[in-house]
């Protein structure tokens, strides 16, 4: 019996040595681990900072006006955030209005009333939508949609809808087709598949037993929607409707090709504008001295927005895992 | 034994590489500028005939005017390019020198129905009342004033301009301010500048794009973009009250006149100049390079580059709706060169044997 007591000594050293360097390789993976998640902390705080060394120049000078002034003066250095961030906000507000009822139609069909043969091309379909790159969306919106909507639907809109008490003067302006509405409206295209998906995913959550529970007591499919699956899932669905909206608000190459790019503020809807992120991407090139800074002030206010859109996306999302666990107990 | 003969072999032939490459450092293979995007068709054209003639490539990042200012003042590039001319003191401050390296000239485009290149006439103040928003229609008075027995519909005009800040946009507004005290008050001229009204296209093709493409629109674009898309360009008065059409002779014409001689840096703006042939919207583009080279070799080899450009280049500027530099003007600027670019002993780095005729 000594062979085995010999081999029983090499396999314990062996095993001394797979454990030691398991040891290792464990205290390694949790270093490097911890590493990678603070340097996403690191860059974040990094990108703040800089935007904020960067936006003090502007900041100084203009103070608290500068989030007021409408004037953006490059001859006479007077620079304000207000139409680019008027811009961005409503140009994201025309793509939330658009945006989120088609994605709830999507996502109702998707999961309460399509065959199951029909949902997977549909759903692979919507998610490739996401997959297109901006700059497609903003040259289809400049060759093909701009000059569509110019000469069919402008005018329609303008001649019905202008006349409206209060609402009528927003549907003025040039039969242009490049405008703050078209942009809204490309930007719409473009968050529907991030909030379709997101939505989708929530209502496939809600439990069966609900709502059979609910079709048994002879409710129609829109009470079951509206009654049952949508307060199950409103936390989600906001969440998701927050992923689109800090989308809509950051999209620069689409938004550059079809709003026109003027530093307007006017109630017409049809008249070129501007948003943070066209601004930046048109004037970043040439600007220098107190421009640039005011440029990476936009840039800072932009990120601040968006940061804060995210974050509430994030909170939401948050609250639906904790009612889904309080439902279960 | 062996072993140790290959090392010392293959170690010498490392050290005979790298005194090689030293003694031959001066042997430079490629030529570094940025800037401006205006020159950028006529530069790759003269850089590619001229690699082809001596092996030498030129790499040009068209990152924009003021891009290009920036990174010469940082020394990434051998040269940077800009639209507009930099001030006297600001080349004294940062030790450039400027030269003009070819012209161009800014067209007003138009999309009228039925309304083809040189039909209708502006001069200076009505261009500059259009581009305000007062005239906002194509049959205002004021117009038909300039224009009679021209069919003008009645429809409003739509301004487009620039989106982004631009060596063109300098050269127009820099017209309009000198023809228009209105125009000067309210606007003023720059790179970029407070539209009153209109919408902005990015670049001169954004522009072109947008004016083919809106009925009643007019813009400003290089009179090469204005060619290529087949757009109506207006004619217009110039400061001899003659109407001229945009074409080569009238650059040259503005180009002629002009004062080079005073201006530092050769900044002359060729806007609104005197001459009866003049068009009134001519500007060059200009070459910075340091006036204390370290590099010496360098820019011996880009000097040469624009020399030959100068004196083999017209033809292929012409075929590009470029203006090459008058004769004089070269050799002004060739004397320049002579005068002002020093290695790090003060000694000349160009001198008259080294023109590229």
């Amino acid at each position: 019996m000594s062979t085995p007591t010999n081999t029983g000594d090499a396999s314990a050293s062996y095993y001394e040595r797979a454990r030691l360097w398991g040891l290792w390789g464990d205290r390694l993976f949790k270093g490097l681990s911890v590493f990678f998640g603070l340097l996403v902390l690191l860059i974040i705080a990094g990108i703040i900072i800089m935007l904020l060394i960067g936006a003090m120049p502007a900041l100084q000078q203009f103070g608290f006006s500068f989030l007021t002034n409408a004037e953006w003066d490059p001859v006479n250095d007077e620079y304000g955030a207000l139409v680019p961030m008027v811009g961005t906000l409503v140009s994201a507000l025309i793509a939330m209005l658009i945006g989120v009822p088609v994605s709830f139609g999507i996502a109702l069909f998707l999961t309460q009333m399509a065959p199951d043969w029909i949902k997977r091309p549909v759903g692979t379909a919507i998610e490739l939508l996401a997959a297109i790159p901006s700059i497609i969306y903003g040259m289809w919106g400049l060759f093909f949609f701009a000059p569509f909507f110019a000469d069919h639907i402008q005018p329609w809109m303008t001649s019905n809808l202008g006349g409206i008490p209060l609402i009528g003067a927003l549907f003025q302006g040039p039969p242009i087709g490049v405008s703050m509405f078209t942009a809204g409206v490309i930007l719409g295209i473009m968050i529907i598949p991030f909030i379709a998906s997101v939505m989708r995913d929530v209502f496939e959550i809600v439990p069966q037993v609900l709502k059979e529970s609910a079709y048994g007591m002879g409710c129609t499919t829109w009470e079951v929607v509206w009654n049952v699956v949508l307060p199950y899932t409103k936390a989600g669905v906001v969440g998701g409707i927050m992923l689109g909206l800090g989308r809509a608000l950051g999209e620069t190459m689409a938004v550059t090709f079809v709003i026109g790019n003027a530093h307007n503020l006017t109630w017409g809807l049809f008249n070129p504008g501007n948003t943070i992120a066209s601004t930046l991407a048109n004037e970043f090139n040439e600007a220098s001295g107190l421009q640039i800074s005011s440029l990476i002030a936009l840039g800072l206010i932009l990120f601040i927005v968006t940061f804060i859109v995210l974050s509430l996306s994030k909170w939401m999302l948050v609250k639906l895992g904790e009612r889904q666990e309080g439902k279960k107990t | 034994m062996n072993r140790l003969a290959k090392t010392l072999v293959l170690g010498s032939a490392v050290i005979g590489l790298s005194i090689s490459s030293s003694v031959f450092a001066s042997d430079v293979k490629q030529i570094n500028g940025a800037g401006a995007s205006f020159p950028y068709p006529i530069y790759s054209k003269w850089a590619e005939a001229y690699a082809a003639k001596t092996g030498i490539k030129l790499n040009y990042q068209s990152i924009g005017s003021g891009g290009g200012i920036k990174q010469i003042k940082a020394k990434t590039v051998d040269f940077g390019a800009s639209d507009a001319p930099l001030k006297g003191e600001d080349l004294a401050e940062s030790g450039l020198v400027q030269f003009p390296m070819v012209m161009g000239g800014v067209v007003p485009v138009v999309n009228i129905e039925g309304v083809k290149s040189g039909d209708i006439v502006l001069d200076g103040e009505l261009l500059a009342e259009i581009f305000l928003g007062n005239v906002s229609k194509w049959n205002d008075a004021k117009i038909k004033a300039m224009n009679p027995g021209v069919n003008l519909p009645d429809a409003e005009i739509t301004i487009v301009h620039r989106a982004d800040g631009s060596g063109t946009t300098a050269i127009f507004t820099d017209y309009l301010k000198k023809v228009s005290t209105k125009w000067a008050d309210e606007v003023g001229a720059g790179t970029a500048v407070k539209w009153p009204v209109g919408l902005g296209g990015k670049g001169n093709e954004g522009v072109a794009s947008y004016v083919g493409r809106v009925k009643g629109s007019i813009g400003y674009v290089e009179y090469a973009y204005a060619l290529q898309n087949n757009l109506a360009y207006t004619k217009l008065k110039n400061k001899g009250g003659q109407s001229v059409s945009p074409t080569s002779e009238a650059f040259q014409a503005a180009a002629a006149g002009a004062d080079w001689k005073s201006a530092p840096g050769y900044g002359v703006v060729l806007t609104n100049q005197p001459g009866a042939a003049s068009w009134p919207i001519t500007g060059a583009t200009f070459i910075l390079m340091h006036k204390d080279q370290a590099k010496p070799e360098v820019a011996k080899e880009v000097l040469k580059f624009f020399s030959w450009s100068y004196h083999n280049g017209q033809k292929m500027a012409d075929e590009l709706h470029y203006v090459p530099m008058p004769e004089a003007v070269v050799n002004m600027v060739e004397a320049t060169w002579a005068a002002e670019f020093k290695d790090a002993s003060g000694k000349a780095i160009w001198d008259a044997g080294m023109v590229q005729k």
